[in-house]
């Protein structure tokens, strides 16, 4: 069996804009186990949902163009894929779930419609039989009354429970790998906590891989076995997610961790928040050297000059900085 | 200036008309705020959080009086701030300001950031352009902007710098009590650090006082003196941050505690998936709002609607277990 479900190999995906050319993703490299949970992590524009949206071939074209690299899942080349053969992966295969229940299903179609339609395409499920799975799934999903609900529309139902008509859709053809991009970015937390011990029954008993798009920290904290950490369109970090919470190697990634105000509940409470300083590069900018030199506050003059490949840190755990290569560069921590 | 506290909000209600028209009676009311009273001393950090619709916006603006109430009173510095007229208002107004929650939608993008930051003030006293800029130069320097920013337009500032040029806008009239809504919720992480401390810093500065209204409770946590918890239009407990995050005493503030992801995996917890939507403010349920959802309820909750009470010190809480104290520590 292929210990690789999907394997992306420096993934380049450029936007020319009026203001020049976007690199928003540039050189990313990293892999999925079956039944793995990653969880991709950054800010804002640093890459984290281009890349997703690569994978099942749903760049806008022009003006966003995948200048080189490859997406392999079981082995195939996705990027080689034309538009009949990707539509036969999408939501079979691959199935991906987005940050906004409201704008991603279709107001003027009933819920139980949108549900059966993956059945319909790609198993040949007669309608009827479609619609009976239809009201299973979003039963299973805890849709209260699902067989009635079969005709509802979208704007019937709150946020939480688009949500779960979202998953339903995701899942009713039993995908090998979903994509949940800020799948509770949008909830409240209540809801949010709702969805994401669904998501994670949902995945052990599916056995299913999970790409998790998130900033949260907390959700990563909770839902990931490893981490990647993007800035700028690159990967600058990647580790197990014990390894990545307890050891951060990156500056970027320390900071992160140190910019986020911690629960009461959870004992450690930080009376000054770290600030990261300066803001991220436009993408259109050309950056010799590390793209986070400028608000890195142990950067050096080789920092400016050259940048950094993605170093070994040990088994599992990679980091893209040149403290690796030169530790007494690291300033003490404060 | 009286001795007493800064704000005094007794018995606030704001009801929504539902439908109708200019002729047509409304179909119902969307009850926002129904029946709230709490009280924020000068240079108090206040949080009001609470799920989307639970009305923490409402009564922010109430506050401000941007909108006006459908019954209650809101003393600011022991006046009463709906009984007063415009003009009564406007040097009222310049001691209470606000910062919104979008930095995009709320500086307007034709006016130069000298202009949007002293705009407050020139709607109270005449400004030559000279004092303008020095006033604006000022005040961004204050929120860790440069004085060469002055002569730039919004669209030219990433969301972090904008929010700080709203903040040196609500500060421009040295305000003492400053209701932030939502201030960091559509920043960025790192950002977010910055645009926090920035509010604790200012806080100490000053001698502001702030109403805090947030749905991330680990923010709150970190920023605020005493915390109210919002459910459908009521306060269900208000206690030190101190209590509200040991011993949440209601059953619906344990429930949003538990539910916020920690960022150690050491510590995975099964988050404590309470089922159900909150209820409808059109219609909200019989008795306690919260029952539908509560793991703990029983007969009286659905009949009665509690009140808040003080159940220890300072520890205000509207839940019938416990005589009315809602749950203890252990429970």
């Amino acid at each position: 069996m292929n210990d690789k479900l999907l394997d992306i190999e420096d993934l380049r995906v450029s936007f020319h804009i009026p203001e020049g050319v976007a690199r928003a993703v540039d050189g990313v490299n990293f892999n999925l186990a079956p039944g793995e949970t990653i969880g991709l992590v950054g800010e804002s524009g640093c890459g984290k949902s281009v890349t997703a949206l690569s994978i099942l071939g749903l760049i806008p074209s022009p003006p966003g163009k995948i200048e080189s690299g490859k997406i392999l899942f079981n082995g195939q080349n996705l990027l080689d894929f034309d538009l009949e053969r990707l539509r036969k992966i999408r939501g079979r295969d691959i199935s991906m779930i987005f940050q906004e229940p409201m704008t991603s299903l279709n107001p003027v179609l009933s819920i139980g419609r949108q549900v059966a339609e993956p059945l319909m395409t790609h198993q040949g499920l007669s309608r009827a039989a479609a619609f009976k799975k239809a009201a299973d799934w979003l039963d299973y999903v805890k849709i209260p009354a699902a067989a009635k609900r079969l005709n509802d529309y979208p704007h019937q139902l709150s946020g939480g429970m688009r949500q779960r008509v979202m998953i339903a859709m995701a899942m009713v053809c039993g995908p090998k790998l979903l994509i949940a991009d800020e799948p509770t970015t949008a909830l409240d937390v209540t809801i949010q906590a709702q969805i994401l011990s669904l998501m994670v029954r949902l995945k052990e008993e599916l056995e299913m891989s999970l790409l998790l798009i998130t900033h949260d920290l907390g959700v990563v904290a909770q839902m990931a076995s490893r981490v990647v950490v993007m800035y700028a369109g690159q990967i600058v970090e990647e580790a197990g997610v014990v390894d990545l919470f307890d050891y951060p190697f990156h500056p970027y990634t320390q900071g992160l961790l140190k910019s986020v105000p911690r629960a009461v509940r959870s004992g450690e409470q930080i009376k000054r928040l770290n600030e990261i300083k300066g803001t991220v590069p436009p993408l259109t900018q050309m950056i010799v050297g590390c793209k986070f030199a400028d608000r890195c506050r142990h950067s050096f003059q080789l920092c400016r000059e050259k940048q950094p490949t993605l170093f070994r840190i040990k088994n599992g755990h990679r980091a893209r900085c040149w403290l690796k290569e030169h530790p007494e560069r690291r300033r003490d921590n404060v | 200036m009286s001795d007493g506290p800064l704000l005094t909000i007794v018995d606030i209600v704001k009801h929504f008309p539902l439908g109708g028209g200019v002729l047509a009676k409304p179909r119902g009311w969307v009850k926002a705020v129904d029946g709230v009273s709490f009280a924020v001393s000068r240079g108090e950090s206040f949080g009001l959080v609470g799920e989307s619709g639970c009305g923490k916006t409402t009564l922010g603006r109430l506050i401000l009086r941007l909108i006006e109430p459908t019954d209650g009173r809101i003393e600011f510095d022991g006046q009463d701030i709906f009984s007063l007229s415009p003009a009564e208002l406007m040097p009222l107004r310049r001691r209470m300001q606000i910062i919104f929650q979008d930095p995009y939608s709320s500086l307007d993008p034709r006016m130069k950031v000298d202009a949007i930051i002293t705009e407050p003030l020139r709607a109270i006293q005449r400004l030559t352009r000279r004092q303008r800029q020095d006033t604006a130069a000022e005040l961004l320097e204050k929120v860790g902007l440069q004085k060469a920013d002055l002569d730039k337009y919004p669209h030219e500032f990433s969301g972090g710098q904008r929010q700080r040029i709203g903040i040196a806008r609500a500060l421009c009239v040295r305000p003492e009590l400053i209701v932030a809504d939502e201030p960091v919720s559509a920043l960025d992480v790192s950002i977010q650090a910055q645009v926090i401390n920035l509010i604790q810093d200012l806080k100490d500065e000053f001698n502001l006082a702030y109403v805090f209204i947030s749905h991330d409770l680990s923010v709150v946590e970190h920023i605020c003196d005493r915390i109210a918890v919002m459910y459908l239009g009521t306060i269900i407990e208000l206690a030190t941050t101190e209590e509200f995050s040991h011993a949440p005493r209601h059953p619906y503030t344990r429930a949003l505690l538990q539910a916020v992801p920690l960022p150690d995996p050491h510590r995975r917890t099964e988050p404590f998936a309470m089922d159900g939507d909150v209820p409808s403010p059109i219609d909200p349920p019989s008795g306690c709002s919260f029952h539908p959802r509560c793991p703990y309820k029983f007969e009286r909750c659905a009949l009665e609607t509690p009140l808040l009470v003080e159940a220890t010190p300072n520890h205000f809480v509207a839940c019938w277990l416990n005589q009315g104290h809602g749950l203890n520590i252990d429970d």
